[in-house]
């Protein structure tokens, strides 16, 4: 009521709002204008990339604005390698995600719900991966398969060398490891595990009570690990630009493309990979009723 | 809290027992089998191949040879000192970034919350790749940045340019890793009860007191997960300093990528990434100590 006061009398609005002091005005509207501009700053590439989709290129390269143009979403593979590249790429983030979801969910249910020696250890052991560099564990798996191939192993060791599709799916399957264990940690730890010791108390026996309490009650802990495990499947570069050989994944395609060609259908493809993850989650935030939260 | 997860059922000492006792190694074997085949056993050989002489035709012999580290430590000082330079700068800017953002979402979201979140995230959608060549397009020469400044503003000369700067490689580096700063601010501020806050209040102290004595050490967790998870692999990177930067700016990745998958140089290789993995353990760990949140990494 009262801020519609001043509109009929005028001679009191200053009287009705007093100066801000100096900190309420930060946050009322420099916070939300930073932090405008900081989002503007996240989702400038992004736009650029779907922009430039668009674009018909003077040349080879994709750099500068030329015309408008459908083409590249009309012929979204017409590139050498490009289809191969984006199938190995999904392929090998599916097979990571299910390995890596299984082995991950089984430790972080052993170091939630048991006590052990060794168990301070293995948490060490856990955490390691996350806290080295990717250059750092792309390069030592490189050194292990490459020593398989040399003297004095040479050969005994089969399959790890030459590297390829295989030593990608390692790589990959070891660094998610982690993660799926810190996101199923996180999901046991919040767990009431009396609603187990109720379904025990009426007469399920362990394994029912796991299937039909345990497992339905982390399970959105195990399916955002799985998420989390493909989308960094499917957009590393770093680890396996080291362990690839001669197979393309689409990151590393591009990444050897890049210097002779910088065609529009990378662009494109990586507005269709854009476009389709960000309608998952709208279409699953509307049949939750809202953009999942992250905790 | 102890042991196994029932409360066991009649007591059938023995085998059943026994097999309780063996079921969280039962659940750990394979995924402890593959991080120890598979991280540890590698950073092993690595060590190996670091102290080792030989060639890729003949093979490495472990030899105890230090000219690796010699080699690693008098060539490449410049770009050891630019990982730590560009990460630390791309650090700071995420953090001068990443606060306000972080606690405007966490203390003003209000209903855009789960909105304004989502947007932070959405970059990870694109591969990293694609989005660093977006950033070369953005400060091209005559892109949608320089090229009206230049030419329709007219307030630059015609010669400027940002890429192959590291002004380039920092925005870069600093984009790429922000998100990674933002959410563990965000997950620290959120956890903080506002009624704290009220109460620093009450107690008289002013805005800007009760943020630094209150908000901040509260927020500090984050602060530490959300510098280690900007640092860690904005110091690794290679491709920003490839794609954005100049033959000056090159950092230790690109050493380490050229030695090992251009030269076949891998004692050398090895002892680079063996010396830049100790010292971001060490840095960890001091860091850690700093902060006064060692328990957080357990």
């Amino acid at each position: 009521m009262a801020t519609n006061a001043p509109a009929t009398l005028p001679v009191t609005a200053d009287l009705a709002r007093p100066r801000q002091p100096l900190w309420q005005r930060i946050d009322r509207y420099l916070l939300p204008l930073f932090t405008v501009l900081a989002i503007g700053y996240l989702l400038i590439p992004i736009a650029v990339m779907i922009v430039f989709s668009f674009n018909k290129p003077e040349g080879k390269f994709n750099y500068a604005w030329n015309e408008f143009s459908i083409d590249g979403w009309l012929h979204p593979f017409d590139w050498p390698g490009l289809g191969d590249a984006v199938v190995t790429s999904l392929l090998i983030a599916v097979l990571s995600t299910i390995v890596a979801t299984i082995l991950g969910t089984l430790i972080g249910l052993a170091l939630t719900r048991y006590r052990f020696r060794g168990r301070g250890l293995l948490n060490g052991l856990i955490f390691l991966p996350m806290a080295t560099p990717e250059i750092v564990m792309g390069a030592s798996l490189l050194t292990l398969f490459v020593a398989t191939a040399l003297p004095p192993l040479a050969g005994s060791i089969p399959l790890l060398y030459p590297t390829g599709f295989h030593t990608i799916l390692i790589a990959h399957i070891m660094f998610n490891i982690s993660f799926v264990v810190v996101t199923v940690k996180a999901r046991v730890q919040g767990f009431d595990r009396r609603l187990e010791e109720a379904a025990m108390d009426l007469g399920a026996d362990e394994l029912t009570t796991f299937w039909k309490v345990t497992f339905p009650l982390i399970l959105p802990g195990i399916v955002a690990a799985a998420l989390l495990a493909f989308s960094l499947s499917i957009d590393d570069f770093v680890i396996t630009n080291f362990v690839s050989g001669t197979t393309n994944t689409f990151p590393i395609w591009v990444y050897s493309i890049q210097r002779n060609a910088l065609p529009v259908q990378i662009n494109v493809v990586g507005s269709m990979v854009f476009l389709g993850a960000v309608g998952l989650v709208l279409i699953s935030s509307l049949r939750s009723g809202g953009i999942p939260r992250l905790r | 809290m102890t042991a196994a997860a029932a409360p066991a059922p009649p007591p059938r000492p023995g085998l059943r027992r026994r097999f309780n006792k063996a079921v969280p190694w039962l659940l750990l074997a394979p995924g402890l089998l593959w991080l120890l085949v598979f991280y540890v056993l590698p950073v092993v050989q690595m060590f190996t191949y670091s102290v080792s002489t030989g060639s890729i035709e003949t093979g490495f012999t472990m030899t105890m040879s230090a000219d690796a580290y010699v080699e690693a430590l008098t060539k490449f000082g410049k770009q050891f000192l630019n990982s730590i330079l560009y990460g630390g700068l791309a650090t700071l800017f995420a953090f001068l970034i990443g606060f306000p953002v972080a606690y405007s979402i966490a203390l003003r979201g209000g209903r855009y919350k789960n909105l304004i979140l989502f947007l932070v995230i959405a970059p990870f959608f694109t591969s990293f790749l694609i989005r660093t060549i977006s950033w070369k397009i953005l400060l091209g020469d005559e892109g949608p940045i320089l090229g009206p400044l230049k030419h329709s503003l007219g307030i630059l000369p015609g010669g400027f340019s940002l890429l192959g700067t590291p002004v380039a490689q920092t925005a870069g580096l600093t984009y790429n890793f922000l998100p990674f700063m933002i959410l563990p601010l965000y997950v620290a501020l959120e956890k903080i009860d506002p009624r704290l806050i009220e109460a620093a209040a009450d107690l008289y102290a002013g805005r800007w007191e009760a943020f630094r004595r209150v908000t901040l050490p509260l927020a500090l967790p984050g602060v530490f997960a959300g510098s280690l998870l900007t640092f860690i692999p904005a110091m690794g990177d290679y491709i920003n300093a490839e794609l954005l930067g100049n033959p000056q700016t090159r950092m230790i990745g690109n050493v380490i990528q050229n030695r090992l998958l251009v030269q076949n140089d891998y004692p050398v290789g090895s002892a680079l990434s063996f010396i830049l993995m100790a010292a971001i353990l060490a840095a960890v760990a001091l860091y850690a100590r700093a902060l006064g949140t060692e328990q957080l990494t357990g």
